[in-house]
């Protein structure tokens, strides 16, 4: 068992392709960290510098948004399926 | 190039005129890789401002997973801007990231007409396309 994770469109350069992947870790950031080492410059484009998630992407732990859990520190196990969606934004400004 | 129905092409400017003076934004699903808009949904503006928009995040999830059933990808992914061009903006160009997607920009700054221009977002880069309205 492991974690499932969806990939976007736009990051799928990092997984060859993969609509989805799976990985292992105990929180979300473990998890990043462990696709890190098969999928290299994923992780940068989910965790910005200063440790927390990236404003352009949503990531949902099953279907709840992580940023209403409690972010990168989010627990996570075998069996659950986290899903990596950009975040549509914009305006005029 | 966009060729987008009439039927379409109402709805996103009537979204956008309903909501003004609020930015209104939203997608048009379709077949992956048919390049067809076909399904419209309206997404709620989670800013609920004049100047700025973004996707309710569960919202989103649910219409994305809801895309991914029926093996749909968003063709369009539109927004208003209420005061100034339908040209993207810094904002805009930076969250871009569907790469397959038209990015439909209308504004309402003018009453009697609506610009309606449509734009391929990719690394940074802005093309604007022809829109071809069919009916």
């Amino acid at each position: 068992m492991a974690i499932e994770v969806r990939i976007p469109t736009i990051l799928r350069t990092y997984t060859d392709g993969a609509k989805q992947v799976e990985g292992t870790g105990s929180t979300l950031g473990e998890l990043f960290t462990d696709l890190e080492q098969r999928h290299g410059g994923l992780r940068e484009r989910l965790v910005d510098t200063g440790g927390g998630l990236r404003r352009f992407v949503n990531v949902y732990l099953n279907d709840e948004d992580v940023r209403f859990l409690s972010g990168l520190d989010t627990p996570v196990k075998d069996g659950d399926t986290v899903t990596v969606l950009p975040a549509v934004a914009g305006g005029a400004l | 190039m966009l060729t987008i129905p009439r039927a379409l092409y109402d709805k996103i400017v009537a979204h956008a005129r309903a909501d003004h003076p609020d930015e209104a934004c939203g997608v048009i699903a379709g077949p992956a890789g048919s390049d067809r808009p076909e399904r419209f949904i309206a997404m709620m503006n989670a800013e609920r401002s004049p100047t700025f928009y973004r996707f309710d995040s569960g919202e989103q999830f649910r219409v994305w997973r809801e895309m991914d059933d029926n093996d749909e990808e968003p063709v369009v992914i539109y927004h208003s801007h209420t005061a100034t061009e339908a040209y993207p903006s810094r904002t805009d160009i930076s969250y871009a990231s569907e790469p397959q997607a038209h990015y439909v920009l209308v504004s309402t700054r003018d009453e009697d007409a609506t610009e309606f221009r449509s734009y391929r977002i990719l690394d940074g880069v802005v093309t604007e396309e022809p829109v071809t309205v069919v009916e």
